[in-house]
């Protein structure tokens, strides 16, 4: 068994997503990359729940519809997922609860009476997965010794029942396979808001202002619970509007500050987004994509946001988008966009989506690229201060409150060098040229990066396109079918000059994005490249990997 | 008085007579003064919205943050939160602070952030050129109600009580002596501090005679005494025909925001790599 995907699922409330990462954290300790999925529906108790761990020698970060171990606490569970099973696959089941009547002929099943074990010890029914995860380390013929090892790490309330009951769940189950460790080095198992926090903070961010919402309420949950280790100000204001413009403040008293939402929390911003862009005050916007329009589907994952995050709030400035498209991107993506938002006092938008957000990942930093904190250009205090000094590149010396001798004027209406209000029309053409100016430094500085990237059969004349999470699905698929992957790491900018390279001897491009309008294909278009074919999914799930293989198959022959 | 020039080469372009003049020309006096006193000029720190009373931070020379409509407070809890060295005061019109932003007041006045709001309250929306605002009377005449409005005004002092304000006061554009004893007043207090400004404009809702006519200054009162307080608040609602107070109505001592929210410095500053390193293996 190379590699090997093992969902467990139950009602909300059944401890899942631990229970899933608890299960991610026993297979870390044998040496595999891990990738996690989760689904989840937007209620507190009830509906259905479940998570995928994908386990397998390389890094990998996308999840297959088959699974070989299914873990079911109820009868739904089996009910929805028994189409995924394989005639190797096992199905472990909490008797008291489950029939496993119909399952598909040749599947290997495991009756475990969790609800009486539970019963017995006096246990809660929260630790039935426990128990499963028990059953489950016997079944793959993972030892105690793990499995109790991971177990005392990750709970942390009534431990040695907990053990207690995952023992009976062990001892309970018998032996179907053993799934082997591997020699290599391990690698820390986190979601993309955890490595996109990491990013930000190695670049010397400095306060995180946010509204909850999802799938970005994770940043702020780390970041809350960081702030004391890394002396963040962590603030959880009355309003996305109330964020953005707190954020902002923060910005202008020296504070390199980030905030995150989802399109819902970002519409309330763009007021402040473009007040950013008149004011060049620097800041980092999170916006973490999930199915629209409106309130659409809270915790599914879209990438829809991309026309918003270019076009987003009135009149014309300069801005960064980029999109970050693992856990590694994000970390990158993170530092990068916060030291260039600096940098050229622009407001960066870094797009997740919930895909990269709450699916967990093994996390390799070196392969990430180094972020460190970057200077930026700040006052001499040779001359008098002027907030926006023209310049050749059109970035202003920064200088903060309280800024000794100098006096610091920012300003949303058009100003003047000193930031004084102004409706001159030679100085309003200045300025707005100003403003513009920096992005063709911006463009240039980008090329530094890989705001392109190039995987699987590099040569090949057929590629795919994609951006944001799908490129972990898609290199895998491509490097099976022989096709090449171009994925974008930046939007606006658009790289041009790395695009162009990238689609050298490409004839047939196909796009793989979760939209219905196919927004990238729409994007490339405007500097004269075509999408061939679309392969689109708008049904809040990320495609797996099976399931792109299919759609790529009837589009190549 | 300091030898600070605050004056700067932007036209003014209020109309004459505007009440605005009154709120400029005092806090001005008041900057100056706590200059002189030994507050560092740099630290002040002058937040305003938009319409006309937001061209005050043009008029002075000092830092300013020129936000956007119903956005003074945020920016300024920002600033504070971001440096709780910095004196924050806000400029906000009624339209600004009382309607489109009134959420941001309510809560910078739930955290009782150490920060000043100075409202500029003409009751009516001047640069739009005379719609009705959140304070107008019943039945004000403006351009988008010509036939009166059909709703009556809030009480922003008893909005502000009731959120958590630890610091209400009120003066008029008539009165730039007690402009500026409650400006100072009000920046000095330890807390949220909000100064309701029955600022005239003179264009659209020239109320100068009605309030000449009906403002007292409070002499006797006991600002620390909340019942007190809120009967004087509601002596006058800003629609019915009575006496309206001026001068400090309330005062309370209270552990402000920035004090107990923000983390301490760690001693020595932040290893952010080898913190970061240690995250990093406890996921593994």
């Amino acid at each position: 068994m190379e590699e090997f995907s093992i969902l467990i699922g139950g009602k909300a409330g059944f401890g899942i997503d631990k229970a899933s990462s608890t299960i991610a954290g026993i297979l870390n300790q044998l040496s595999y990359r891990i990738y996690l999925y989760r689904d989840y529906p937007s209620l507190i108790r009830g509906g259905h729940t479940f998570s995928i761990v994908r386990a397998s020698p390389q890094k990998i970060a996308a999840h297959k519809n088959k699974i070989d171990f299914l873990l079911a606490l109820n009868q739904d569970t089996l009910t929805f997922h028994k189409n995924r099973l394989k005639e190797t696959s096992i199905t472990i089941y909490d008797s008291d609860t489950v029939k496993a009547d119909d399952l598909p002929g040749g599947v290997k099943r495991a009756a475990v009476a969790i609800g009486k074990i539970i019963k017995e010890e006096n246990a809660s029914e929260i630790m039935r997965n426990t128990c499963m995860i028990g059953s489950f380390c016997k079944a793959a013929g993972i030892g105690w010794a793990i499995l109790e090892k991971v177990l005392k790490k990750e709970i942390t309330k009534e431990i040695d029942l907990n053990l207690k009951v995952a023992r009976r769940g062990f001892n309970e189950t018998s032996e179907s396979l053993k799934v082997p460790p591997i020699k290599q080095d391990k690698l820390p198992v986190l979601n993309g808001s955890e490595t996109l926090s990491l990013g930000l903070i190695a670049a010397g961010l400095k306060s995180y202002i946010a509204y909850p919402m999802t799938p970005s309420s994770n940043i702020l949950h780390f970041m809350a619970n960081v702030a004391k280790d890394f002396g963040l100000i962590v603030m959880h204001p009355e309003s996305e509007i109330g964020v953005i413009m707190m954020a902002l403040g923060a910005s202008y008293a020296g504070k390199k500050t980030a905030v995150g939402t989802s399109g819902g929390g970002f519409c309330l911003m763009t007021e402040g987004l473009s007040f950013a862009g008149m004011s060049e005050l620097p800041i980092v916007i999170i916006l973490g994509q999930r199915p629209g329009p409106s309130t659409g589907l809270p915790t599914y994952s879209s990438q829809t946001e991309m026309n918003f995050a270019i076009n987003a709030g009135q009149g014309e400035f300069t801005r960064l988008v980029a999109a970050p498209s693992d856990a590694e991107d994000a970390y990158f993506w993170g530092g990068v966009s916060l030291n260039l938002a600096w940098k050229y006092q622009i407001p960066a938008i870094i797009l997740m989506d919930k895909t990269i957000a709450e699916g967990a990942y093994s996390f390799d930093r070196a392969a990430a690229g180094e972020v460190k904190e970057e200077t930026f250009p700040a006052w001499d205090r040779k001359d008098r201060y002027k907030r926006y000094l023209v310049t050749e590149t059109g970035v202003s010396p920064l200088a903060f409150v309280p800024g000794k001798d100098a006096i610091i004027k920012i300003n949303s209406y058009e100003h003047d060098e000193s930031g004084i209000t102004t409706e001159d029309p030679a100085i309003t053409k200045q300025m707005q040229e100003t403003r513009l100016r920096k992005e063709k430094f911006l463009i240039q500085e980008l090329e530094r990066y890989k705001s392109v990237g190039i995987y699987g059969k590099t040569d090949s004349d057929q590629a795919i396109l994609c951006w944001g999470s799908n490129k972990g699905v898609s290199i895998e698929v491509a490097e099976k079918m022989g096709l090449k992957v171009i994925t974008l790491s930046v939007l606006c900018p658009f790289p041009v000059n790395q695009f162009k390279k990238a689609v050298e001897g490409v004839k047939k491009m196909i796009l793989v994005e979760n939209s219905a309008t196919g927004q990238l294909a729409n994007l490339i278009n405007r500097y004269g490249f075509k999408v061939d074919s679309n392969v689109l999914k708008y049904d809040g799930r990320p495609f797996t990997v099976d399931e792109l293989e299919e759609e790529l198959g009837r589009i190549i022959k | 008085m300091s030898e600070i020039n605050l004056n700067t080469y932007a036209p003014n372009t209020w109309c004459p007579g505007c009440g605005n003049f009154a709120i400029l020309n005092a806090i001005k006096t008041v900057l100056k003064s706590l200059v002189d006193e030994g507050l560092p000029f740099e630290n002040i720190v002058l937040v305003s919205g938009i319409g006309c009373h937001a061209k005050i931070v043009d008029y002075i020379n000092a830092n300013s943050f020129y936000s956007i409509h119903g956005r003074v407070t945020p920016p300024c809890e920002g600033i504070k939160l971001a440096n709780p060295n910095l004196k924050v005061i806000g400029f906000a019109g009624d339209g600004d602070a009382y309607g489109e932003g009134i959420e941001h007041l309510i809560f910078a006045a739930k955290r009782n952030m150490d920060i000043t709001m100075i409202i500029h309250n003409n009751r009516v929306y001047g640069l739009t050129t005379g719609q009705y605002t959140p304070t107008s009377p019943f039945g004000f005449k403006g351009r988008s109600t010509p036939q009166g409005t059909k709703e009556l005004p809030i009480n922003p002092l008893e909005v502000m009580l009731a959120s958590g304000a630890t610091f209400l006061s009120r003066g008029t554009s008539h009165g730039m002596e007690q402009l500026k004893k409650i400006f100072k007043e009000a920046i000095m207090h330890k807390g949220f501090a909000l100064v309701d400004v029955l600022q005239v404009c003179v264009t659209y809702f020239n109320m100068y005679d009605y309030y000449d006519k009906k403002v007292y200054e409070l002499k006797e009162h006991d600002p620390a005494d909340y019942e007190k307080a809120h009967a004087l608040i509601r002596e006058w609602d800003y629609n019915k025909d009575a006496p309206i107070a001026l001068g400090v109505l309330y005062r309370k001592e209270a552990p402000t925001f920035d004090n107990t929210f923000l983390t301490p410095p760690v001693s020595g500053g932040v290893d952010r790599e080898a913190k970061i390193r240690e995250l990093l293996s406890e996921a593994i």
